[in-house]
């Protein structure tokens, strides 16, 4: 059963000599790009991190704890996508007390997470998440079985708005937003298994999600169904000239 | 406390399979309400419905319970195994999940050659509504494949008011509610679990019933479900179930009848068929340490009720609170040794990667080697952001020189103690032998030791009680304040009364007590609170926690009803009885409508089931499963706790001598208890997580 996933207690293969590793404390932050697939795009944030906070006791990696009365694990995390909503591009920063090889780290929390939380790239980095790091994501809605034909107009007419009011119940109560303003770019695409809606959204607040920009187009158009369809985040990170550039 | 659930059994058919394929029985909504059974022989495999749920989860409340998939789950090919379990924890599956019983249950068998085991959850009102207009049958969480395809669905009961929710199992899988309606096509549904110990009120629903501790009894109940098939199921579904009764040791409710005296009283309950023995006996596992389970439990995603890995540190309690179900089923007491309490430990954080472990038992400080146990975990797990609870009620100095060991590096919040008496008086007579003095010095020596806050739990209901014993309970409250603010120096202590309302159960002292009216605790629960609001001086300084009466009265009416409750039980879960032990969903007039309704025919009611002492004469629906213990033990341990000159004491039989309570004898066991002498090496445990210096907070 469980004894083969689980993986041993072994050292971890170290960029420094070990030994003194306990007493000189070596801080290391990692930075962690993860994916949400499938089934665990059912997930929260709050499940996601629960498990994080898991895997990476299970993985045996040396992660630095707050100090206080209930230490936490020093995981932070970008936000994440809305439950139910698939991502190729989530990101998290780990604080190490003793150095690690990226690889290694990657393949032990893959071996110690949930299929479909799955980490991507783990790569060296100066620590924290700020939001100036994160601000824009590109997304993919799948239309199965929605000629391509019939949902161009509707992006065309959208694009052409000077405004697209939508409003989402909140944590916070109903906020209104404009999902056109948030909108880098929109165009139709026929990845594998039929249309596909591309597009790249700027990070606000309150945060206009791609449910939001297909509520905006809902309002212009009835062809979409109204069942939620699959999305994903593809991108996240700042603007540049050919899309989003990684953090 | 969740425990092991002992499940069974297996279904008939499918010895087809290996040559026509496989046979699948599809599901569909039919106009009525109800599920039908459109019985199909198909050449296609069992398939996972997960398709047909997968577009609902959007529109549910927390989807990820649901998706399956998590550390440590399960999913065998189901064309690899030939004896085939679905195991259902009739709750939620942020209640289920943690479960023990289940958890140890769904290991064992998946170690199994040729054997699959698949978890089943309640499914929230929100996707039941849904399953119903779609038609998507019952899923397991792992493989999501119907319920209806596996040949048995154990069921464990924790409690009496999970009952209503296997009704919706079992509709929303296309599996008739009525045993006597299955078809060999049909799961066997075997239930377990302490709330099974008296399954009369499920008699119509249940096809087999297992009693006590599930680890060997369910490889039994494989053996012969595999035996049976492997010979062309002979004798159809009854051929299984008659195999099943013969060992002695597994219940089929349909193979006895219950005849009624004219008073509404049973009259003789008697097996119907030759082979069929006339008492079943419970399971007893001896040598905890051969079956160190759970190994590696399945680790949730979703948010639950405990986030910990738990040991079963013993089972068994023989403190003799006569109220106590739990302590009186799971005698005798049976140790894990410190040893094999490490191992779990060591392993179990290792391939779960929780951070807290949880030391269970009835009585966790009652463990030989207790004060070792705490001292070497605490030593081994130094600085690894390991926490240790132990659920301990145990009112004395010593369980909190334990807690303060469990806690050396972090914060002490709150400790919980548990007179479960008001009075002294009381506390005789349920045979808790906690004097006021012990009370005080107990907490004393908590705030003293840096416990901010100290929760009691006492019951309200017990049997002989008066107004003043429940008021007792303020004075108590009061003077544990007194001595706390004493101790410590400090104003800013608190103590917490919770309360909960008594429910006589079954193989216990008080099987034959009347249980108190739901007015007369609301009554004195609402006299309690005045007392403690009233208080000037300490009042602030007093939690105060309690429920109505009415769910207890309907658990009463479930937990020592017989087979006529069955009909309440369908009527309310038609009306729309699910989840009732959350008070969101519970309707208590839903229940007296359906004792009115279902009971109309009968001379009895709600009140005659609940309220109504019995005699020493009359036979109660359980006579006929034994849990070991000595009836005639139990009615004079009843004697002796409403003796008007006062309760009679029984002393812990692990401390003192035997006082022939009947179960090692009858069941042929024994205490298995240490202290072994053995200590725990931290070097041997400390690799667990890569502990590193400068995070010992």
């Amino acid at each position: 059963m469980g004894s083969e996933a689980a993986v041993s207690g072994q050292p971890l293969p170290s960029t420094r000599p070990a030994g003194g590793a306990n007493t000189a404390v070596t801080i290391q932050h990692l930075l962690v790009r993860y994916a949400k697939r499938g089934k665990m795009r059912f997930a929260s944030q709050l499940d996601v991190a629960r498990a994080f906070e898991r895997g990476v006791r299970r993985a045996g990696l040396p992660i630095a704890y707050s100090s206080g009365f209930t230490p936490h694990p020093k995981i932070s995390y970008a936000g994440g996508v809305p439950t139910g909503v698939a991502s190729e591009a989530e990101y998290l920063s780990l604080t190490l007390t003793n150095r690690a090889e990226a690889d290694a780290v990657r393949e032990r929390l893959n071996a110690a997470l949930p299929d479909g939380i799955d980490v991507i790239a783990v790569t060296e980095d100066s620590g924290g998440l700020p939001a100036s790091r994160l601000t824009a994501s590109q997304w993919q809605i799948a239309l199965p079985g929605l000629p391509a034909d019939d949902v161009v107009p509707v992006v065309d007419e959208f694009l052409a708005l000077t405004e697209a009011p939508v409003e989402r119940l909140t944590s916070k109560g109903l906020r209104r937003m404009d999902a056109r303003a948030a909108v880098v770019s929109l165009e139709v695409c026929s990845p594998e298994g039929g249309t596909a809606l591309s597009m790249v959204v700027r990070h606000t607040v309150p945060a206009v999600r791609p449910e939001d920009v297909l509520n905006a187009l809902r309002n212009v158009s009835d062809v979409f169904p109204a069942a939620q369809p699959l999305m994903t985040r593809l991108a996240q990170g700042t603007l540049g000239d050919s899309g989003v550039v990684k953090p | 406390m969740r425990r092991h659930a002992p499940m069974l059994k297996a279904s008939g058919r499918r010895q087809d399979r290996r040559l026509a394929g496989e046979r699948v029985t599809r599901v569909a909504w039919s106009g009525d309400g109800r599920f039908a059974m459109v019985g199909t022989l198909e050449r296609m495999p069992v398939e996972s419905v997960f398709p047909q749920l997968e577009p609902l989860l959007p529109l549910v409340r927390k989807p990820v319970q649901y998706v399956g998939g998590e550390v440590n789950s399960t999913v065998k090919v189901w064309d690899e195994t030939d004896v085939r379990w679905a195991l259902l924890y009739p709750d939620a599956y942020e209640v289920g999940l943690p479960n023990q019983g289940i958890a140890i249950l769904y290991e064992i068998l998946n170690e199994q050659d040729g054997v699959l085991a698949e978890r089943v959850y309640s499914v929230w009102p929100d996707l039941e509504q849904l399953m119903r207009e779609r038609g998507v049958p019952q899923f397991t969480v792992d493989a999501h494949r119907p319920v209806s395809a596996f040949d048995v669905l154990g069921v464990s009961f924790s409690t009496e008011l999970g009952y209503t929710n296997l009704l919706t199992t079992l509709d929303l899988a296309g599996i008739p509610l009525e045993s006597k309606d299955r078809a060999i096509t049909h799961p066997v549904v075997l239930a377990g679990g302490h709330a099974a110990f008296n399954p009369e009120p499920l008699a119509d629903f249940l096809d087999a019933v297992v009693i006590g501790d599930g680890e060997e009894a369910v490889l039994a109940v494989t053996r012969l479900v595999r035996e049976w098939k492997q010979a062309g199921c002979p004798g159809g579904r009854d051929g299984l179930l008659l195999s099943l009764a013969a060992t002695g040791s597994v219940y089929v409710p349909r193979f006895y009848d219950v005849s009624y005296l004219p008073d509404g009283r049973i009259e003789n309950i008697a097996p119907n068929r030759p082979g069929v023995p006339a008492t079943v006996r419970k399971h007893t596992l001896l040598d905890l340490d051969s079956w160190p389970y759970p190994k590696a439990p399945v680790v949730p995603v979703a948010d639950t009720v405990h986030e910990r890995f738990s040991v079963e540190i013993f089972r068994g309690c023989t403190r003799g609170c006569r109220f106590c179900q739990a302590g009186m089923i799971t005698r005798p007491v049976r140790e894990r040794s410190i040893t094999t309490v490490g191992n779990m430990v060591k392993s179990g954080l290792q391939n779960t990667g929780f951070s807290e472990v949880g030391l269970l038992s009835l009585s966790s400080a009652d463990h030989s080697e207790i004060n070792e146990i705490a001292i070497d975990l605490g030593d081994c797990y130094e600085g690894a952001n390991v926490g240790l609870s132990l659920p301990s009620t145990r009112v004395d100095a010593f369980n909190v020189t334990l807690a303060n060991e469990l806690t050396r590096n972090g914060k002490r919040s709150g400790l919980t103690f548990a007179p479960e008496g008001g009075s002294e008086r009381m506390r005789k007579v349920i045979n808790k032998m906690v004097t006021e003095e012990d009370l005080i010095r107990t907490v004393t020596t908590a705030y003293s030791n840096g416990w901010r806050q100290v929760k009691l739990y006492f019951m309200c209901g017990l049997p002989t009680e008066t107004d003043e014993d429940v008021l007792a309970i303020a004075d108590l409250a009061r003077k544990v304040i007194a001595a706390g603010r004493q101790a410590s120096g400090r104003k800013d202590i608190r103590c917490t009364v919770s309360i909960g309302g008594f429910v006589p159960k079954p193989h216990t002292p008080f099987q034959w007590a009347g249980q108190c009216p739901s007015e007369v605790v609301d009554e004195r629960l609402r006299k309690l609170g005045g007392a403690l609001r009233a208080d000037k001086q300490y009042g602030r300084a007093i939690g105060f926690r309690y429920h109505d009466g009415t769910p207890s009265l309907i658990e009463g009416l479930l937990s020592r009803g017989d087979r006529r409750v069955g009909a309440v039980i369908k009527s309310a879960w038609r009306n729309g009885a699910r989840f009732d032990g959350w008070s969101e969903y519970f309707s208590f007039e839903r229940w007296t409508v359906a004792c009115q309704e279902a009971l109309a025919p009968t001379p009895v009611d709600l009140a005659w089931y609940t309220t109504r002492e019995r005699g020493y004469g009359e036979v109660l629906p359980w006579d006929h499963l034994d849990s070991g213990l000595d009836r005639d033990w139990l009615w004079e341990d009843w004697q002796s706790a409403v003796e008007p000159a006062g309760a009679g004491e029984v002393e812990d039989c692990r401390w003192s001598s035997c006082y022939e309570c009947g179960v090692c004898p009858a069941m042929g066991t024994e205490i298995q208890t240490g202290p072994t002498g053995e200590r725990l090496d931290g070097r041997r445990l400390l690799p667990v997580l890569a502990v590193t210096g400068g995070n010992d907070g």
